[in-house]
């Protein structure tokens, strides 16, 4: 089962050799656990279901498993470590301060069912977060159970349906740009409805004609991030809103993009009923390799009593308890949803306090503006009016002149030391480079990034072959990801 | 507090770059309705240490109290090892591994997660986890569901309250009816001739109530329905119990939590989803697999791709997204920080604990086992006053007393579920037992 071997060699510097699994590190009887002896009277377990053999876990000391760790890390890309112009994902700074408070004993080893006089603490940590919230929103209560935005995103959902349902109303469809996330239709599926797609005009918003002739009595709602995928803010967004509710429909704004608008605008005076918020993109909580993150869901007052339950309230005795919404759709998770998360989010947002959220939102357009213009000329802006918080380049030219497409640019751009920005996506655009540099980075790193780019277009020009070669100084190559597909390997398992 | 790095300086010449007067220019284009009108009405911000005082002061608020509840999350040793390099910040500050050739580490250490995850379950395969345990069982269901092609979901009652709850918000929506079969003596009673055929048989290894289940009476019957048996187990007993894979079920599920994670008031928690060879291209989430570069390097990718919301949008087999791959990695860590040895050795210790405290309680005036099944660390006693009294007077005395069952479970009467780690000493079970003697006492 164990293969024999105990070498944890690789070189810990970024570049280096394939580091080994856990499992080729493994020698059988070396350990890192150490835990007191049973300090209890022994009596004989007589279990039925009685394991008959041991797990075949790896067998590691602690010094093992702290290198292996460490090189691990140092074969990752980071916030901590340089620029990430993730579009749509804003890859901002994560505040050290708040990773502390998350750390805070008190809250840390909390266990979930701690009753309510002893958890004041937290449920006030969720209410704070709420009132937080629902101010940059425009929106009346909030619920913290959704782990992530695509599970916002279904908790919207069946919002709209509870309230549909409440009116005597059965609705079957979903308005969605064909700009929008995929976890938007996809979520749509989920939460049992049917996605019909609303067409982008030529100024890369939605089209409001187009929407105009899909609403009918069958829609329950829209959903539509603002600024959009393009990042365009949605000039039409007060007609939009109007129109779907004349047609008693419900807008669920999709909070992606919030980063680009606190303190600017709210989402409720923009007419949404519904918003989710990505804790882990504007309000600064670390990524984590791909979560934790949180998708808060906040709702205009109407909406109130279908809100999961339950959600914290200040009683008559100016106790902090529970209580479940008269006609809440239920539970979404099972506790209290990602609290680690929206606590580092509620640091974050005292830390910044009102007027600092709107300073956020001011360099991150500032900083999404600059660098825009600092690319125009060789890469394409299809749609070239004012972008918010990130804006979509496209290679188009470049790819029909050199060969060179959007995936060499962003795989050239790690050699320089950035990460890549989003590519292929929105799928409106072609060869599409979706860039957003956040507020925490600086004008010589956005110099930098930019300078960075255009070398590479010039590159494309000269030398496109260099650039279908790239990247040659990250750990790996890229890979032949066809055959990860064909010969599936999931698990060491299937190495014996 | 301010965490850009703009002098006033940067962003004139930002500015005149792009060609604007002021910052209040680039938001000229939106609407007046929608804009702010003034501040946003909240606290200003502050320095870092009023922050940190604001944060202590919240906290001072909760209570530190010796736990003894559990109902999926437990109050394991985390050691410093395991949580100093799961907060490593290259795990904490990356994104999703989409770029592979810079995101390696990440992309290792779940691929290990997924293998040790089959280790402890003895399944054929394990996604790069999901939310939490509740969210591994929606999305199990979810597969079930899609596989059969049925609309019938059965569901021990000792499943997890807030997991069937869970399911059932989501269910409505989709038109799936869950059927519920009872709890007597502990263990589920399965009716074989309840409304079906089911898509799934879901039950829980030990149950909600601490009890171990067979195996064999909920694996055969989802064979005799064509159902998939989905079980949801306690990972801390899998050192100490026949695996779910061993045990012949399609997807085991459980709450990672105790594997490497704080309770930090149930979440961040971690599901782990694990099934069977065949069910491998139904898997949500995100998965992890190998291949090499054209220098014939290995290289960990995210592999069949195209059952992800991203690409296959309303056609997706989930709509998940982010999840929780750092706590999975933590996940990782701890696993191979206790290696086989280790695991067993807290499952063994949380049961023996369990047995001493349930003899002591058995000793105390009124206090009786709820039911006569074998349990393995977390079981169930009867009070002789009502839970909420007994938990309210053992947080008095520094206690979390467990977790009240009468809601849930009104039949089995004052019910309270107690749940052992090994972290408990013999001294905080004795010490638990004099202070529910004088809690009783007093009522």
């Amino acid at each position: 089962m164990l293969k024999p071997g105990g070498s944890a060699a690789s070189s810990p510097l970024i570049g280096g050799s394939e580091e080994p699994t856990l499992i080729e590190m493994s020698v059988a009887g070396r350990r890192a656990w150490s835990l007191p002896a049973l300090d209890v009277p022994e009596v004989v377990l007589d279990l039925p279901e009685q394991a008959k053999s041991s797990v075949a876990l790896p067998e590691v000391s602690e010094h093992d498993l702290v290198m292996h760790y460490t090189r691990l890390s140092h074969r990752n890309f980071s916030v901590d470590l340089g620029a990430y112009p993730l579009g749509s994902c804003t890859m901002k700074y994560n505040p050290k301060v708040c990773d502390w408070a998350a750390e805070h004993p008190a809250f840390r080893d909390l266990h979930p069912a701690t009753p309510e006089e002893s958890a004041q603490g937290a449920l006030a940590v969720l209410l704070e977060a709420e009132r937080f919230l629902c101010e940059i929103t425009g929106m009346e209560r909030a619920t913290f159970q959704p782990p992530a935005g695509a599970s916002g995103e279904l908790t919207g959902l069946l919002i709209m349906r509870a309230y549909h349902e409440d009116k005597g109303e059965t609705r079957t469809k979903i308005l969605i740009p064909d700009a929008a996330h995929g976890t938007n239709p996809a979520s749509v599926t989920i939460g049992g409805y049917e996605t019909i797609e609303v067409p982008s005009n030529d100024r890369g918003m939605v089209d409001v004609d187009a929407l105009r002739e899909r609403l009918d009595d069958q829609v329950a709602g829209l959903m539509l991030t603002n600024p959009n995928t393009l990042g365009l803010f949605e000039a039409d967004i007060l007609e939009i809103a109007d129109a779907v509710h004349e047609a008693g429909g419900l807008v669920y704004y999709d909070g992606a993009n919030l980063n680009a608008i606190m303190g600017i605008a709210k989402p409720g005076l923009m007419g949404f009923d519904i918003v989710h918020s990505n804790l882990h993109k504007t309000f600064a909580t670390p990524h984590g390799g791909g979560g934790p993150g949180a998708g808060p869901v906040a709702v205009h007052d109407q909406l109130v009593p279908f809100l999961p339950g339950p959600l914290p309230e200040v009683d008559a005795d100016g106790i902090i308890r529970w209580v479940t919404p008269e006609k809440s759709i239920g539970r979404v998770h099972g506790k209290h949803g990602n609290f680690g998360v929206v606590l580092r989010a509620l640091a974050y947002m005292m830390a910044l306090g009102g007027d600092g959220l709107r300073r956020v939102s001011e360099r991150a357009v500032l900083n999404a503006r600059y660098l825009e213009e600092l690319l125009r000329g060789p890469y394409d802006l299809p749609y070239d009016s004012p972008c918010m918080h990130e804006f979509v380049a496209s290679a188009r030219t470049l790819k029909k002149d050199t060969g060179t497409r959007a995936m060499d640019i962003v795989k050239a751009l790690m050699d320089e030391g950035f990460h890549a920005p989003t590519v292929y996506f929105p799928l409106i655009v072609e060869e599409a480079l979706m860039i957003e540099p956040t507020e925490t980075q600086s004008l010589q790193t956005m110099d930098a990034l930019a300078g960075a780019l255009l070398s590479i277009a010039g590159t494309a020009r000269t030398d496109p072959d260099a650039l279908h070669a790239a990247p040659v100084r990250t750990p790996v190559g890229r890979p032949d990801e066809a055959s990860a597909a064909r010969n599936l390997r999931v698990s060491w398992g299937g190495d014996e | 507090m301010d965490f850009t790095p703009h002098t006033d300086a940067d962003v004139r010449s930002m500015l005149d770059r792009i060609g604007l007067a002021n910052v209040e220019d680039l938001f000229a284009h939106l609407p007046d309705r929608v804009r702010v009108v003034g501040e946003l009405d909240l606290p200003s911000g502050l320095s870092e240490p009023e922050l940190m005082d604001s944060i202590s002061s919240m906290a001072v608020q909760n209570d530190d109290l010796v736990c003894f509840a559990g109902g999926g999350n437990y109050d394991h040793y985390l050691p410093p090892t395991v949580r100093s390099l799961n907060l490593r910040s290259e795990f904490v500050t990356s994104y999703t591994p989409y770029q592979p050739e810079v995101s390696q580490g990440v992309l290792q250490a779940l691929f290990e997660f997924q293998s040790m995850v089959c280790a402890i379950t003895g399944m054929d395969v394990s996604n790069a986890s999901v939310y939490d345990g509740a969210g591994a069982a929606l999305e199990a269901v979810n597969v079930a569901v899609a596989v059969t092609r049925r609309d019938t979901v059965w569901v021990s009652s000792a499943v997890a309250p807030q997991t069937r709850q869970t399911i059932s918000t989501f269910a409505h929506a989709r038109g799936i009816t869950l059927v519920e079969h009872p709890v007597v003596d502990g263990a589920t009673d399965w009716q074989a001739d309840a409304a079906g055929p089911p898509a799934a048989v879901v039950f829980a290894q030990p149950n909600y109530l601490g009890v171990i289940e067979s195996y064999e009476a909920a694996v055969s019957l989802s064979r005799a329905q064509g159902a998939l048996a989905i079980a949801a187990v306690d990972p801390m007993t899998l050192g100490l119990l026949r695996t779910p894979g061993q045990a012949g079920v399609d997807i085991a599920i459980a709450e990672g939590q105790p594997l490497g994670g704080p309770l930090t008031f149930g979440g961040p928690g971690v599901g782990l989803f694990a099934v069977t060879e065949k069910l491998m291209r139904r898997l949500p989430g995100r998965l992890v697999g190998t291949t090499t570069d054209e220098q014939g390097r290995l290289v960990y990718v995210l592999t069949l791709r195209a059952r992800e919301q991203d690409i296959r949008r309303e056609k997706a087999s989930s709509n998940i997204c982010t999840n929780q791959s750092l706590n999975a990695v933590g996940v990782a860590i701890q696993l191979a920080w206790l290696g086989p040895d280790g695991l067993a050795e807290i499952g063994r210790q949380s049961a023996q604990k369990a047995r001493y405290m349930a003899a002591r309680l058995s000793a105390v005036e009124g206090v009786q086992m709820a039911y006569p099944a074998t349990y393995a660390r977390e079981f169930a006693v009867t009070l002789p006053i009502a839970p909420s009294l007994v938990i309210d007077g053992m947080a008095r005395r520094g206690f979390l007393a467990g977790i009240d069952l009468t809601l849930d479970y009104p039949d089995l009467g004052n019910a309270l579920l107690i749940a052992l780690t090994e972290r408990r000493t013999k001294d905080d079970i004795d010490d638990y037992v004099e202070a529910l003697e004088e809690v009783i006492a007093h009522a």
